[in-house]
C-alpha cells in the first residue's frame, strides 16, 4: 500500500472540499478500496474517512412512502430493516446475497453502489488495463473473460459492474442524491454507472469531489412488493459475486401484468435495465410464452467479448425463472438462500 | 504522519499510538498489540480467518483500517473465555469437532457469535451454513461448524432463560 493522507472530516461541506483535491478519494468501510490499495491497483494521495460524518446514517421514510437511506447505513442493516425488506423485498434479497456476512456488516450502502469492477487485470497492476491506465490496452480481450460482459462493452473495456444490490434499484428507479463544490445534486441509479466506450476509466457521472449523501427509493416502487425477486446465478452456492443475475417485479392484477420492471446484472459495466422486454410484459398474460418473448427482447443486442457466449443463454433463462417465480410471489420470509434460482421452497438444501 | 487512537479491546481501554495510517486492525492486532488469535489467511475479505466484533458486529479485520475506528470496542477471540471457563461457542467446537488444523476456528468462532447475536438464523442448518459462509475452512470441518453453531446457540439461549427465570 502507497503511503498516504488520512483526513477525517467533521461535515459533508469540509469532506468535499477535502475530496476536491486531485488525488483524493472518499473512504466507507474500506473493503473495496483497501482490497485495491493493497494491490496497488488504487494509489490515492490522500484517504477522506467518510464513516463519522453525521447524518449519513438514517433510513427515513416520507408522508408519500418513499424512502431515503444515509449513504453509511450498513449493507445488512438495510436488508434487515422490516420496513424495508417488506416495501422493497427485491432489493433487501439482492443485498443478502451479497458477499458474506461480515462484508455486508461493513460495507456502506455508498460504497456498494460506488465500487470497481472485479476483473482480474484491473486489480494486477502488471496488466494492460485502459480502466485503472489509460491506453495501456486490456488484457482481458485476449485473456481469462468467462466472466466479462456482453452487453454495452467496447474495444476499450469488457469488465462488469460487480454490485447485486444496483440491480432491482436500477429495476426502481433508485437515485442518489449527491453533496458536490456546486452544491446537491440527484443522480439516478441508471445514469451513475458509465459504459465504456473510449474512456472507460470514467467509471461514474460523478465529478472531482462529488460525494453521495443518500440513496432514495421512490414510492411507486412498493408497488411490486407482492411479486419480486432477485436470481443470481453463482460459481459456488454463496459468497460468490453472480454470474448473471436478475431482478424482476411484476404488479399483476386480474391475470394480466400491469406494469414490469426487469434489469440483470453481471452483464454490462452497469447494472442493465431492460426496457424493451418490460414494455412487452406489460398488459401480458404472466405465461412462459410472454416471459421467453421477454427474455428474448433484453438480450437481443447481446454480444460475447470472449469466451462468454453462454452468459447470454444464462441470463435467458434466468429471466424466465425470475419472471415465474415472481408470479408465484414474493415469499413470506427471506429464503434461507437468499436469490437462489435453485432453491424454489424456502427450505430447499444448499446445491441439490 | 502520527496520531493517537482510543479502542476499547477485549474490554480495557487502551491509547494506541499510529504512526502511520495504513495500518489495519487485523495489523494492529497482530504485530502491534501481539493478540495474535485473529489470523491472516488471506488478507482481502475472503476467508473470514480475521474475524472479530467491532461494537458487538462481526466483521473483517484485515479490510478495515484501523484509524477509522478511532473509539471503537473490539472483541477478539482471546476475549471470550472467563479464566478457563470456556464461552459456549467455544466450547461447542470442541464437543462437535469443529476444527482440524485450527486456523481458521478463531474466525469461525468469532463469526458464530456474531450470528448467533444477529439472531437471522433460528434452528435452521441451512440458515447456519449460509450466514457462515464467509468463512472458509481449508479442512473441511463444515458439518462439525454447523452443528456446534447451533448447540452453542440453544446452549445460549437457555442460558438466558435460566437467567431470567
Ligand atoms: C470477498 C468479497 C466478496 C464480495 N462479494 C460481493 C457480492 O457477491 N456482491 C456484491 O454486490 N458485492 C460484493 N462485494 C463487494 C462489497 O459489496 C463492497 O466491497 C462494498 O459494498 C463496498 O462498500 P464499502 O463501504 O466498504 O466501500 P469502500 O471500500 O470504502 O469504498 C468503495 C468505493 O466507493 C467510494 N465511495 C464510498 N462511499 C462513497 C460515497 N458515499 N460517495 C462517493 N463515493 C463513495 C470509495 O471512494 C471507493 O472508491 C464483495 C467484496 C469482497 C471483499
Ligand atoms: S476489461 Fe476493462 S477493467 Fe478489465 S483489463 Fe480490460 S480495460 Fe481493464
Ligand atoms: S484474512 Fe481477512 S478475510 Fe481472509
Ligand atoms: S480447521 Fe483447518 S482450516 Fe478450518
Amino acid at each position: 500500500m502507497n503511503r498516504f493522507e488520512y483526513v477525517r472530516p467533521a461535515s459533508v461541506q469540509e469532506a468535499v472540499t477535502a475530496a476536491s483535491q486531485p488525488g483524493s478519494v472518499y473512504l466507507a468501510a474500506g473493503t473495496n478500496l483497501l482490497d485495491l490499495m493493497k494491490l496497488g491497483a488504487a494509489r490515492p494521495e490522500r484517504v477522506i474517512d467518510i464513516t463519522r460524518l453525521p447524518g449519513l446514517g438514517e433510513i427515513d421514510w416520507r408522508p408519500d412512502g418513499s424512502v431515503r437511506i444515509g449513504a453509511m447505513v450498513r449493507n445488512s442493516d438495510l436488508a434487515y430493516d422490516e420496513r424495508f425488506a417488506r416495501t422493497f423485498p427485491v432489493v433487501a434479497e439482492a443485498l443478502l446475497s451479497g458477499a458474506s456476512a461480515q462484508l455486508r456488516n461493513a460495507a456502506t450502502v455508498g460504497g456498494n453502489l460506488m465500487q470497481q469492477t472485479r476483473c482480474a487485470y484491473f486489480q494486477d497492476v502488471a496488466s494492460a488495463c485502459n480502466r485503472r491506465a489509460p491506453g495501456s490496452g486490456c488484457d482481458a480481450r485476449e485473456g481469462e473473460n468467462r466472466l466479462h460482459a456482453v452487453l454495452g462493452w467496447s474495444e476499450s473495456c469488457i469488465a462488469t459492474h460487480p454490485s447485486d444490490f444496483c440491480v432491482p434499484l436500477v429495476a426502481l428507479d433508485a437515485v442518489t442524491e449527491v453533496a458536490g463544490p456546486n452544491g446537491m445534486r440527484d443522480v439516478a441509479i441508471d445514469a451513475l454507472h458509465a459504459l465504456p466506450g473510449e474512456t472507460p476509466e470514467r467509471e461514474t457521472a460523478l465529478q472531482p469531489g462529488e460525494l453521495i449523501t443518500a440513496l432514495k427509493l421512490p414510492s411507486d416502487a412498493a408497488a411490486f412488493a407482492d411479486h419480486a425477486r432477485y436470481l443470481k446465478v453463482r460459481e459456488r452456492t454463496s459468497f460468490a459475486f453472480a454470474v448473471v443475475s436478475a431482478a424482476a417485479a411484476l404488479r399483476i392484477d386480474g391475470g394480466k401484468i400491469q406494469s414490469a420492471r426487469l434489469a440483470l446484472g453481471g452483464v454490462a459495466a452497469k447494472p442493465w435495465r431492460a426496457r424493451d422486454a418490460e414494455a412487452v410484459l406489460e398488459n401480458a398474460p404472466p405465461t412462459q410464452e410472454a416471459f421467453a418473448k421477454a427474455a428474448e427482447l433484453a438480450l437481443s443486442e447481446a454480444r460475447p467479448s470472449g469466451k462468454n457466449a453462454f452468459k447470454i443463454e444464462l441470463a435467458r433463462r434466468l429471466i424466465v425463472r425470475a419472471l415465474s417465480l415472481s408470479t408465484e410471489g414474493t415469499p413470506e420470509a427471506m429464503p434461507a438462500l437468499p436469490a437462489s434460482p435453485f432453491a424454489t421452497v424456502p427450505s430447499a438444501n444448499h446445491a441439490r | 504522519m502520527s496520531f493517537s487512537i482510543s479502542l476499547t479491546i477485549n474490554g480495557e481501554k487502551r491509547a494506541i499510538a499510529l504512526d502511520d495510517p495504513r495500518v489495519t486492525l487485523l495489523d494492529l492486532l497482530r504485530e502491534r498489540l501481539h493478540l495474535t488469535g485473529a489470523k491472516k489467511g488471506c488478507d482481502r475479505g475472503q476467508c473470514g480467518a480475521c474475524t472479530v466484533l467491532v461494537d458487538g458486529r462481526r466483521i473483517n479485520s484485515c479490510l478495515t483500517l484501523a484509524a477509522s475506528l478511532d473509539g471503537a470496542d473490539i472483541t477478539t477471540v482471546e476475549g471470550l473465555a472467563n479464566g478457563d471457563d470456556l464461552h459456549p461457542v467455544q466450547a461447542a467446537f470442541i464437543a462437535h469437532d469443529g476444527l482440524q488444523c485450527g486456523y481458521c476456528t478463531p474466525g469461525q468462532i468469532m463469526s458464530a457469535v456474531g450470528l448467533i447475536a444477529e439472531g437471522h438464523a433460528g434452528d435452521d442448518p441451512e440458515r447456519v451454513r449460509e450466514l457462515m459462509s464467509g468463512n472458509i475452512c481449508r479442512c473441511g470441518a463444515y458439518k462439525g461448524i454447523t452443528e456446534a453453531v447451533l448447540d452453542a446457540q440453544k446452549t445460549l439461549k437457555d442460558g438466558k432463560r435460566r437467567d431470567a427465570a
